[in-house]
């Protein structure tokens, strides 16, 4: 039970015209992990998640979540997780409670049993002094707060976080880290993409993906080793480097 | 299509529905356009734009001062399409208040007009008419000229001992009173449902897209079923709302007659709301923003001002311009409204509008719905 992956991929596989956006994609991701998705602009991290999610279909290979597979089960797929996107998807014109119901009911929770989860999860996410107010006049770090809360009132087991913490000040973002590690400690995966290193040496496993390609897994500290770096950023930077230099080639390949 | 109907559940339409309603009241401008909107429209056209002419400021100069010159200006008055306003000493004093616009016409008559008369010859009068517009001055025209007819008709009989041999008489059926309201008022019903099920559905979606709710909504076991009803469905009943509101001010306010049965009203408006819905979810798939969303939806609604015979009548277009009326749905739901309303037929005598309608709709419908059901993949 504890061995079967949350997240498995087999040669994974998305093309938009011609261009190729994830390249034959091997991952396997533990249930309770903490995972980092990185990789500069354009490495495939955000069209992996939405291929994962259901949002696009891969043009060719497989994936199961959560035990179901992606292309022919989604409905399945949909149901056991949660997906937090970089623009929230929060309705501003709804307070942060009717934000959390809306939700939460659209996942099939109802009544009694949905007030009861959701006092339990807004006490959680320490989200309770602003339930009464608009979503659209929180500021980012609440905003983020309440989407992560949006995304998990169903208890998903796997939960994908796109770039959760772009435009949030330092302290939202530790408050923010230590949701996510309750999350994980809970069962609930988290597989999150990010452009901070510092967040990513957060991450408890990481992979790294260039131009479509994942060219480097593991603990933060094996990845740096295999790269021959001394941190997680100097990998970034010397992968972001080598993309550039390989950018008019990889046109003319392609 | 049991597939479909299978993902139809309550609990995903019903918070799809709760949540709509919660923005539509919240979204103070789309609150103002479907409650200040049809206001608006039902005071400006009930009350303000009269297109049927009466009661043109007129001066006369009566320079024959007789009982004919009087009987004259009499008749004229008696149209209603002229008041007299003043009676001034020349033409020159006339053609003043003509330029100031403080007349639209001027009537004169000439000295010898009743001698004329009286021996056998024509009197001669001159009717001055401002005619820039000319939608008003054809009216005084044709009204004058009626008037002079009657008038000397009456005078030959006179003349000669005789009855007049022939006569029409008029009975304006449907709205005798001959009022604009009438007309107009049935007809904002299917203006405020274009604009509803068009600008403010496309633009309700489009902000979704917007704002990443729609890719969350997706993301979510909802269905796409589920997630289009729970769209579409608020607006059919923001509609219906709107549709019974303008009907009881309409009869309460304007006198408008309800002569045919209600309940077909509010099934054929049905149809026409599917055919409506169809053009916005269309314009929300074809729309990047919610200001784009909003000008389709204007560019939209001008060739339904225009061309459907909301105002103008259609009878009087070129052919071109009829012939682009008719892919308009609200040409036909204007017919639906009006027979219903004002003539109390059935749907025997609206079978034609009806079966273009439902071609209209289910054309719109089934390609707007598969273009957005390819946008949720």
């Amino acid at each position: 039970m504890t061995a079967a992956p949350v997240v498995r991929t087999r040669a994974l596989h998305k093309r938009f015209g011609d261009l190729v956006a994830v390249q034959a994609l091997d991952l396997e991701i533990a249930r309770g992990e903490v995972f980092g998705l990185l990789g500069p602009n354009g490495s495939g991290k955000t069209t992996t998640i939405r291929m994962l999610c259901g949002l696009v279909l891969p043009t060719s290979g497989t994936a199961e979540v959560a035990g179901y597979d992606i292309t022919t089960q989604s409905e399945q797929v949909r149901r056991r997780i949660g997906y937090m996107s970089q623009r929230y998807g929060l309705y501003d014109e709804l307070t942060v409670r009717e934000n959390l119901r809306f939700y939460a009911s659209v996942y099939g929770l109802v009544g009694r049993d949905r007030d009861e989860r959701l006092a339990e999860h807004t006490d959680a996410l320490r989200l309770v002094e602003r339930l009464d107010q608009r979503a659209g006049t929180l500021s980012g770090g609440w905003k983020q707060r309440l989407a992560l809360a949006c995304a998990t009132a169903h208890r998903p087991d796997l939960v994908f976080l796109d770039e959760p913490t772009a435009g949030v000040d330092p302290a939202a973002r530790r408050t923010f880290w230590e949701t996510i590690y309750e999350l994980a400690q809970q069962g609930t995966t988290v597989l999150v993409t990010t452009h901070y290193m510092d967040e990513a040496e957060r991450c408890q496993r990481l992979a790294f993906l260039s131009r479509g390609h994942l060219i480097g897994i593991g603990t933060p500290a094996e990845v740096v080793q295999q790269f021959g770096a001394r941190t997680v950023e100097d990998v970034f930077v010397m992968l972001q480097q080598r993309d550039e230099a390989a950018m008019p080639v990889a046109a003319g390949r392609s | 299509m049991s597939g479909a109907i299978n993902a139809v559940r309550r609990w995903t339409v019903w918070p799809m529905l709760w949540k709509e309603f919660l923005q539509l009241g919240r979204d103070r401008l789309t609150f103002a356009l479907m409650t200040g909107l049809p206001a608006i429209q039902l005071v400006l056209f009930g009350y303000a734009i009269q297109t049927d002419v009466r009661k043109l400021p007129t001066v006369v100069v009566d320079e024959s001062r007789t009982s004919e010159s009087r009987a004259l200006v009499q008749v004229l008055q008696n149209t209603d399409n002229f008041t007299i306003r003043a009676r001034v000493a020349d033409r020159a004093a006339a053609t003043r208040w003509i330029e100031r616009g403080a007349a639209r016409v001027a009537l004169v008559i000439p000295p010898d007009y009743q001698r004329n008369i009286r021996g056998g010859h024509t009197g001669v009068a001159q009717l001055l008419i401002d005619a820039a517009d000319p939608q008003s001055s054809g009216a005084a025209i044709a009204g004058a000229q009626l008037a002079a007819q009657a008038r000397g008709a009456q005078l030959l009989a006179q003349r000669y001992q005789l009855r007049a041999p022939v006569e029409i008489r008029v009975r304006p059926w449907y709205n005798p009173a001959q009022k604009s309201a009438v007309f107009i008022v049935p007809g904002i019903v299917g203006i405020l449902l274009t604009i509803t099920m068009t600008l403010i559905t496309s633009t309700a979606i489009v902000r979704e897209r917007e704002r990443g709710t729609l890719e969350q909504l997706i993301v979510t076991p909802i269905g796409k079923v589920s997630l289009m009803l729970g769209k579409l469905l608020p607006f059919v009943l923001v509609g219906y709302v709107q549709m019974s509101v303008i009907l009881l001010l309409g009869v309460t306010f304007f006198g408008i007659p309800v002569r045919g049965s209600l309940l077909l009203l509010y099934g054929l408006a049905l149809v026409f709301i599917v055919a409506s819905l169809g053009v916005g979810l269309l314009i929300s798939t074809v729309a990047r923003s919610q200001a784009q969303a909003m000008q389709l939806g204007f560019f939209f609604m001008l060739p339904n001002i225009l061309l459907s015979g909301y105002i103008f009548p259609r009878a009087a277009m070129p052919e071109p311009a009829q012939w682009l009326g008719l892919l308009l749905p609200l040409t036909y739901f204007l017919d639906i409204l009006r027979g219903v309303l004002l003539k109390g037929v059935g749907v025997r005598d609206l079978w034609q509008q009806l079966g273009a309608l439902v071609v209209l709709a289910s054309v719109l419908f089934v390609v707007s719905v598969r273009r957005f059901s390819k946008t949720l993949d």
